[in-house]
């Protein structure tokens, strides 16, 4: 038998020899685009890696720096002033975009700041008037910037998911293809190679067989003929042995 | 009794009779009130457990001790707070006479705030329990909680202001029109400064030695508000007679002083006007434009020595104005160091610091 690995269960037939070596050629080709496809996710990959490491150190830089213009409003207006702050929110005033980006058919959301800073500006109001307005306004740039930066660290986080998930689907896929189907469809080629060969072989076998099958019955045809011939001549003269030599010669046998 | 001798000096005769107890009671606590080497001493912690250990050898001991960890720096300024509450009251319950009238309007402020806390948060629709849990201790009263059932600022002045301390302030100073449109940023300033004039005008009556030091630190306070709102307004909507509408009728700058106030546009020109007044011009040479936000460290500065200085007198109401204005430093202070150590800052914690002596 040929081909020591899994193989698909076919009938070794020429047709299917043919089929298979096109679902072959498929795969090979599926292979090529889908590790094309894969490097390319991977490069993405790496690169939203590296922004993402940035932005986070960015991140830890803004939020510390946020928090403490925080304390300092804390320090010159009273504590009030969060209370009041609060209660003076209507509409959200920082509003984020969502968009999709397409990377090798990988859709990756991508958040924007859609924030109008004219509308933050106006937004800021008469807080702390008497006491720590300036620190207000301070503390309200501060985690705008903290905010800018939380939202373009969740666009690249959710696309280092996205992408993540991809490349192990890809890579799946590409390993799939290269382990597996290829493997397969190459063993079963070289199984129905093999089977048609045997048959070939075979059927050579039995068409000598049946040569010399019939180069033997013609031979023995000739020899009957000859004998009969002989015995002919032989009646000729003498009457008996012709049934005596042939029973002597089917003896001889 | 006592009010009868005012206004001649002689209020020492009979100020013991009816005050001495308590402010026997405040000197005693101010003794209590952190130095430079407690500050430099929690200013040496790496954690908030570490300034609790350091709190509890102070006054605030008894207050922070029971707190478990891990430890909120809103956690401490609370029980900070509630130590400064807990004091006022005790004064409060035993203070008779025009010291119990003085001491009520030191809770004026807060409760300003609070109204107009529950005010926003009631035209915003929110939770009663939720709102009154926001407030300042120092400022409830009885009928806090109702401020929440009126539906329209005028039915809430009708209904419910009315009957409050700071019922007055808002029948003087706003008609039923303002109150439905007014910004409630300029109604609490409003409020606030009906609330300086009037406490001004009580203290003059007092007369002798709290008449003459509450006029100095009420100047100061007046004067400090005057000059912030137009540094914080600039660049705002509010517009010039808005803005000169919310200055005290006194202080160093009031009159022309006000006026020029009103009229700046940067801070340049604000800087120029208080540059004129002696007792702050040195203060404001030293600010510019960039660390505007220092002002306000620096007026705390210049507040808190005068405070201090109050207490070189005696037989007058000022020291329990000042005692709690140095609590109130105190605990922005505690505030200040506590968020430095709880957030890595340890480099700025002599930043935000005001020692008074």
């Amino acid at each position: 038998m040929s081909g020591a690995g899994a193989r698909l269960n076919v009938v070794p037939t020429v047709t299917v020899l043919a089929g298979i070596k096109i679902r072959l050629a498929a795969a090979k080709k599926g292979f090529q685009l889908l590790k094309k496809k894969s490097d390319a996710l991977t490069m993405r990959f790496r690169q939203i890696l590296k922004e993402i490491v940035a932005a986070k150190q960015a991140m830890g830089e803004h939020m510390r720096e946020a928090a403490f213009a925080l304390t300092e409003v804390q320090y010159a207006a009273g504590d009030n002033v969060k209370h009041a702050a609060f209660e003076n929110v209507g509409q959200a005033v920082v509003k984020v975009k969502a968009s999709t980006e397409n990377v090798a058919g990988v859709r990756l959301a991508a958040f924007a700041d859609a924030t109008d800073p004219d509308d933050l500006k106006s937004r800021s109001g008469l807080h702390g008037l008497a006491r720590g307005g300036q620190q207000v306004r301070r503390a309200q740039e501060k985690y705008g910037k903290a905010v800018e930066e939380l939202i373009k660290l969740a666009s690249l986080q959710t696309s280092f998911l996205t992408l993540d998930e991809a490349i192990k689907t890809t890579n799946r896929r590409v390993n799939a293809l290269e382990n597996v189907v290829t493997p397969k469809l190459e063993n079963t080629i070289s199984y129905i190679k093999g089977e048609l060969d045997e048959l070939e072989r075979e059927e050579f076998f039995r068409l000598k067989k049946i040569q010399a099958k019939k180069q033997e019955a013609i031979a023995k045809a000739k020899e009957e003929a000859k004998k009969a011939e002989e015995a002919r001549l032989a009646s000729g003269q003498i009457g008996a042995p012709v049934t005596l030599g042939a029973g002597g010669s089917a003896e001889s046998f | 009794m006592s009010l009868s001798w005012s206004g001649y000096g002689l209020e020492a005769l009979t100020f013991n009779a009816d005050n001495g107890y308590l402010e026997a009671i405040l000197r005693g606590y101010k003794g209590n009130l952190l130095t430079a080497a407690d500050y430099n001493n929690l200013g040496q912690c790496d954690t908030l457990d570490d300034i609790k250990l350091n709190l509890n050898a102070t006054d605030y001991g008894p207050y922070v001790q029971n707190e478990p960890s891990p430890l909120q720096v809103s956690r401490v300024v609370d029980r900070c707070t509630q130590k400064l509450v807990d004091e006022f009251k005790h004064l409060r319950a035993h203070a008779t006479g025009s010291l119990a009238d003085f001491l009520d309007y030191l809770t004026y402020g807060p409760m300003i705030d609070n109204v107009v806390l529950i005010v926003m948060g009631t035209l915003h629709e929110r939770q009663v329990e939720e709102l009154v849990a926001k407030c300042h201790p120092l400022g409830m009263f009885d009928s806090i909680a109702s401020l929440a059932v009126a539906s329209s600022m005028q039915e809430l002045y009708r209904l419910v202001l009315v009957d409050t301390p700071l019922g007055k302030y808002f029948s003087n100073t706003l008609s039923s029109e303002d109150l439905d449109e007014m910004n409630i940023e300029i109604l609490r300033n409003t409020l606030y400064r009906a609330y300086l004039d009037d406490f001004h005008q009580f203290c003059l009556g007092c007369g002798g030695a709290t008449a003459t030091i509450m006029d100095e630190l009420l100047s100061i306070e007046a004067d400090k508000r005057a000059i912030t709102i137009t540094v914080n307004s600039i660049g705002t909507e509010l517009t010039r007679d808005d803005r000169r509408r919310l200055f005290s009728s006194f202080g160093a700058l009031a009159g022309p002083g006000h006026e020029a106030l009103a009229a700046c546009d940067d801070f340049d020109q604000v800087r120029a006007v208080v540059e004129r007044v002696p007792q702050y011009s040195s203060m404001f040479s030293r600010i510019s434009q960039a660390e505007a936000q220092a002002m306000d460290k620096a007026f705390y500065e210049v507040e808190s020595k005068k405070l201090v200085l109050s207490f070189e007198q005696q037989f007058h109401f000022a020291i329990f104005y000042s005692y709690f204005r140095l609590r109130e430093q105190e605990i922005r202070n505690l505030m200040w160091v506590a968020e430095c150590v709880a957030q890595n800052q340890k480099s700025r914690v002599h930043d935000g610091i005001v020692v008074p002596w």
